[in-house]
């Protein structure tokens, strides 16, 4: 039944988390990138959500130039080889290459982008160096990708920046929510270090911020702030059972997993609730973890997942069984999970809608609740003036990420509610310049 | 009997038979009697053996490339010299070949000095079994440096004067292989005729440097950190090639001569056009050293099928066809109109005809308003220049559509005749009758957009 071995070792985990874009050659290298047009205009350029001059970095590909590629990428994206590698690029830039209209195979562009950034990490390869010290301070709260692609940018104009991260490692979920099988904490790690040591901010890692009195410390120490905090744990169903062993979040699976690797232990039947990219790596995961059985169970129909097709067909292509139109009624069991009871639904006049009498249940011996992040709302509140919308999203002004309160600016899921790692990069980039254009006047 | 048993590509050229016109070009895949041999066997017609001659040295390196994009050997440039090999072992080997192969063309190639030397050599293959001899007229480096090669090529009287000599000596046929390193082709052309030869072969290689090293700065191929220029070769040749072919099949006094066209052919294609302008055997090297002699399968098969589709049964049937349509830019029809056409269900929006057209032509291709990337042709601008079809990657998604009626017809020459060359710039085409260009200061309005807003 199950594809996939159970882990033993380090070596079991690598085989059965293959890297889903792994490396380019320079052979590769050389006639992927001959194949670009030069498009005018590039629509590629338009899809990338940090305007990445595509073209142009693939003919620095093409003629020898890997360091002026890497420079271009990074210009535009400090996350520049994390989101090579784990940008749904399907649905970006490859998804926008012009080819595709004509049924030719498109530009394999995350590939070609990690092609360059990889070499300058490797080869640790000076592009920037931090501006003209200016005297001022500014605090970032989260060390994601927002965080960083914000230390970055203030670095190079020239303002000292510290980072208060409540875990033990930076780029957020790109090392702690990312499915194993997109990027390695090696490689992530290698991209962080990489930046760090050209441009020299601070990292205060295991230093959350959860009270008013650390704030006020900060309004009191730095001449701006940057949240960047992004989204919490699993939110919680308000489900009988909930607490049971064996009942786990989704986002709190997956870090483990990264970071245990081979020594997490995996039960041998698993249901995942949820229909979203997050449960789509959780469900991919157990079924590579080795379980005998992985279920992933969504209220609606497949039309309706919020997951991108290719990371269900990816789940699929791991062992997955889909169960559609299944809204979980209670999780079963005495001290330890037992099963799902679950309802049918319909659609009717496009509302979900369950099924009288239609319940059943499913066995299995771990529940991974793939059903949203809880906001930050608690912590938000803590900050005087600071606007929220109706789903608890901090409000900014998009032409520079400050939020109501003029003193801070934001972004990344705390803003967007939960999107990719290269959203993140922009904002933490835009909200830099918003920074420095409004330190500059003040 | 099927249609492909009437076709014969058999050859007569000046009395040298042979089964078909795919000869090897004299270079490195004809060095040895093993290598020809395995040329025949694998579907050549004939060989010109590499140029025998007086003792060489040769230095390593000795090749390099133009590659583009991701094409090897777009262009290749080569500083061997003649044969390096012993006289006799190539002599040997000659007859040994002709013994296996009496029905295939085996020339021999020669380069010597005086008159004495040249009336040895000949007799020497001649007895050893060729069919036929060809004189290298145009190695361009190395050897022109001991006034041979293109140092006779490049000097119609010189070269005049051995041929004479050769013709004298020889009893089997003689072609003359030209440089191209000249100016006017049809002075060694004439001079070759002049001299009596039977026949003539171009273009030999043309004088290059292909590139240079960035890191020891000098050209390739490098020779202990110096080089030198080479003679170029391959698919990038091959237009010169056919226009000095042009050149000698329109002389009056050279256009009778049998022509062995020669650069840069690779596929049927390429062996039809230099048939097309008058060539009655082709001569390949730089695509056998790619990709070995497996190739002339696809040169047969297309030339097969070229030949039962127009429905000729030998190439005389077709040879310099298309002289008559190559003229002189003075008789080309000033009132004959293509203009643009884009295949919107074809078009992928790389909007490469715009750039190309708005940047490199004549600002005739609009982008589109109605939010797709499917460019408009402005056809008060189009002058048919064809640089959009040339660019655009989709096949037959930018046509060329012919505009005029075709009734009226009017040349430069009949212009120039009859005493009406304009003296005013009123070419409906440019800058007149609605023709239209942007204003200069039109180039500073369009910014490229910068979506990010950090780049103040």
């Amino acid at each position: 039944m199950a594809e996939y071995k159970r882990l033993a070792t380090e070596q079991d985990f690598k085989e059965n988390f293959k890297q889903k874009k792994p490396l380019m050659n320079e052979t590769q290298a050389h006639y992927e990138s001959s194949r670009c047009l030069f498009c005018y205009d590039a629509p590629c350029m338009d899809a990338c959500p940090t305007g990445i001059d595509i073209p142009l970095f693939i003919k620095q590909i093409q003629t020898g130039n890997t360091v002026g590629a890497a420079k271009t990428i990074y210009d535009s994206n400090w996350m520049g080889n994390a989101c090579g590698t784990i940008c749904p690029t399907g649905i970006l830039c490859e998804g926008a290459c012009v080819y595709n209209n004509q049924d030719v195979a498109p530009l394999l562009i995350g590939r070609l982008q990690n092609y360059a950034t990889m070499s300058v990490i490797e080869s640790g390869k000076q592009l920037y160096s931090p501006g003209e010290e200016n005297g001022k301070k500014v605090a970032i709260i989260g060390a994601g990708p927002a965080g960083i692609a914000c230390a970055c940018e203030l670095r190079t104009l020239g303002y000292t920046v510290d980072i208060y991260e409540a875990k033990s490692l930076p780029s957020g979920l790109t090392v702690h929510g990312v499915a194993p099988y997109k990027i390695t904490n090696e490689e992530v790690m290698a991209e962080m270090d990489y930046l760090q040591n050209q441009l020299g901010y601070t990292i205060k890692y295991n230093n959350a911020i959860t009270s008013k009195a650390q704030l006020s410390e900060l309004e009191a120490n730095y001449s701006a702030i940057f949240i960047g905090v992004g989204l919490g744990v699993t939110a919680t169903l308000n489900m009988t059972g909930e607490n049971l062993n064996g009942v786990h979040g989704a986002v709190e699976f997956i870090e483990e997993l990264r970071m245990k690797h081979s020594e997490i232990k995996i039960a041998h039947k698993v249901v995942v609730i949820g229909g979203g990219n997050t449960a789509m790596d959780a469900a991919s995961g157990s079924a590579r973890l080795g379980a005998e059985e992985v279920t992933l169970a969504y209220r609606g129909d497949k039309e309706r997942m919020g997951a991108y097709g290719f990371e269900y067909d990816l789940a699929i292509g791991a062992g997955v069984k889909g169960l559609f139109n299944a809204s979980p009624l209670e999780i079963l069991g005495k001290e330890n999970v037992e099963g799902i009871r679950f309802i049918k639904t319909v659609i009717v006049d496009g509302k979900l809608s369950t099924i009288v009498g239609s319940e059943f249940t499913v066995e299995c011996d771990m529940v991974i609740k793939a059903t949203g992040q809880a906001k930050q709302g608690t912590f938000l509140s803590l900050i005087d003036g600071l606007d929220l919308d109706n789903r608890t999203r901090i409000v900014v002004n998009v032409a520079t990420n400050q939020t109501s309160n003029p003193m801070y600016f934001a972004g990344g899921d705390a803003i967007n509610g939960g999107a990719e790692v290269v959203n993140g990069a922009y904002d933490g980039k835009l909200a830099a310049n918003g920074i420095h254009e409004w330190l500059t006047q003040h | 009997m099927n249609k492909k048993d009437k076709i014969d590509l058999s050859v007569n050229f000046v009395g040298i038979k042979a089964p078909n016109p795919f000869w090897l070009a004299s270079a490195p895949p004809t060095n040895t009697g093993y290598q020809i041999m395995k040329a025949f066997d694998a579907g050549w017609g004939g060989a010109v053996w590499k140029t025998l001659g007086m003792p060489t040295i040769n230095v390593s390196s000795r090749y390099g490339s133009t590659n583009y994009r991701d094409t090897r050997m777009a262009g290749f440039s080569n500083i061997e010299l003649i044969s390096d090999r012993p006289l006799e072992d190539n002599l040997r080997e000659m007859t040994e070949v002709k013994k296996h192969f009496p029905d295939h063309a085996v020339i021999a190639s020669l380069m010597v000095d005086t008159r004495e030397e040249w009336e040895d050599i000949i007799k020497q293959v001649e007895d050893a079994g060729a069919d036929g001899i060809e004189l290298n007229f145009g190695c361009p480096h190395g050897m022109c440096e001991r006034g041979m090669g293109s140092a006779v090529g490049q000097e119609p009287e010189v070269l005049k004067t051995i041929v004479e000599w050769v013709m004298e000596a020889a009893n089997i046929p003689v072609i003359t292989k030209l440089s191209p390193n000249i100016s006017h082709i049809i002075d060694p052309g004439l001079a070759a005729v002049q001299g009596k030869t039977d026949a003539i072969s171009l273009i030999n290689t043309v004088k290059s440097i292909v590139g240079i090293d960035l890191d020891s700065y000098a050209p390739y191929p490098v020779v202990d950190g110096k080089g030198t220029n080479g003679g170029y070769c391959g698919p990038a040749v091959k237009p010169i090639a056919l226009h000095m072919l042009k050149d000698l099949m329109q002389h009056p006094e050279i256009k009778n001569t049998p022509m062995s066209g020669i650069g840069g052919i690779e596929t049927w294609r390429d062996v039809v056009e230099f048939i097309l302008l008058g060539a009655t055997s082709v001569q390949v090297c730089t695509a056998v050293m790619h990709y070995g002699f497996g190739i002339v399968r696809e040169l047969e098969a297309g030339l097969i099928n070229f030949m039962e589709d127009k429905g000729y049964t030998t190439i005389y049937d077709f040879a310099g066809k298309a002289l008559p349509n190559v003229t002189d830019w003075k008789h080309l029809n000033l009132k004959s109109e293509v203009k643009a056409r884009i295949n919107k269900d074809k078009c992928i929006g790389c909007d490469l005809c715009y750039i190309s057209c708005d940047d490199g032509a004549h600002q005739a291709i609009a982008l589109p308003t109605d939010g797709s990337r499917i460019p408009t042709i402005i056809e008060e601008n189009c002058v048919g220049c064809n640089l959009c079809s040339l660019v655009c990657p989709v096949e037959d998604c930018i046509t060329m559509e012919k505009f005029d009626d075709g009734k009226e017809h009017e040349t430069w020459h009949e212009l120039t005749e009859s005493d009406r060359i304009p003296d005013t710039w009123n070419d409906d085409r440019a800058g007149g009758k609605g023709h239209w260009v942007p204003e200069p200061i039109e180039a500073l309005k369009t910014k490229r957009k910068d979506k990010s807003g950090w780049k103040k």
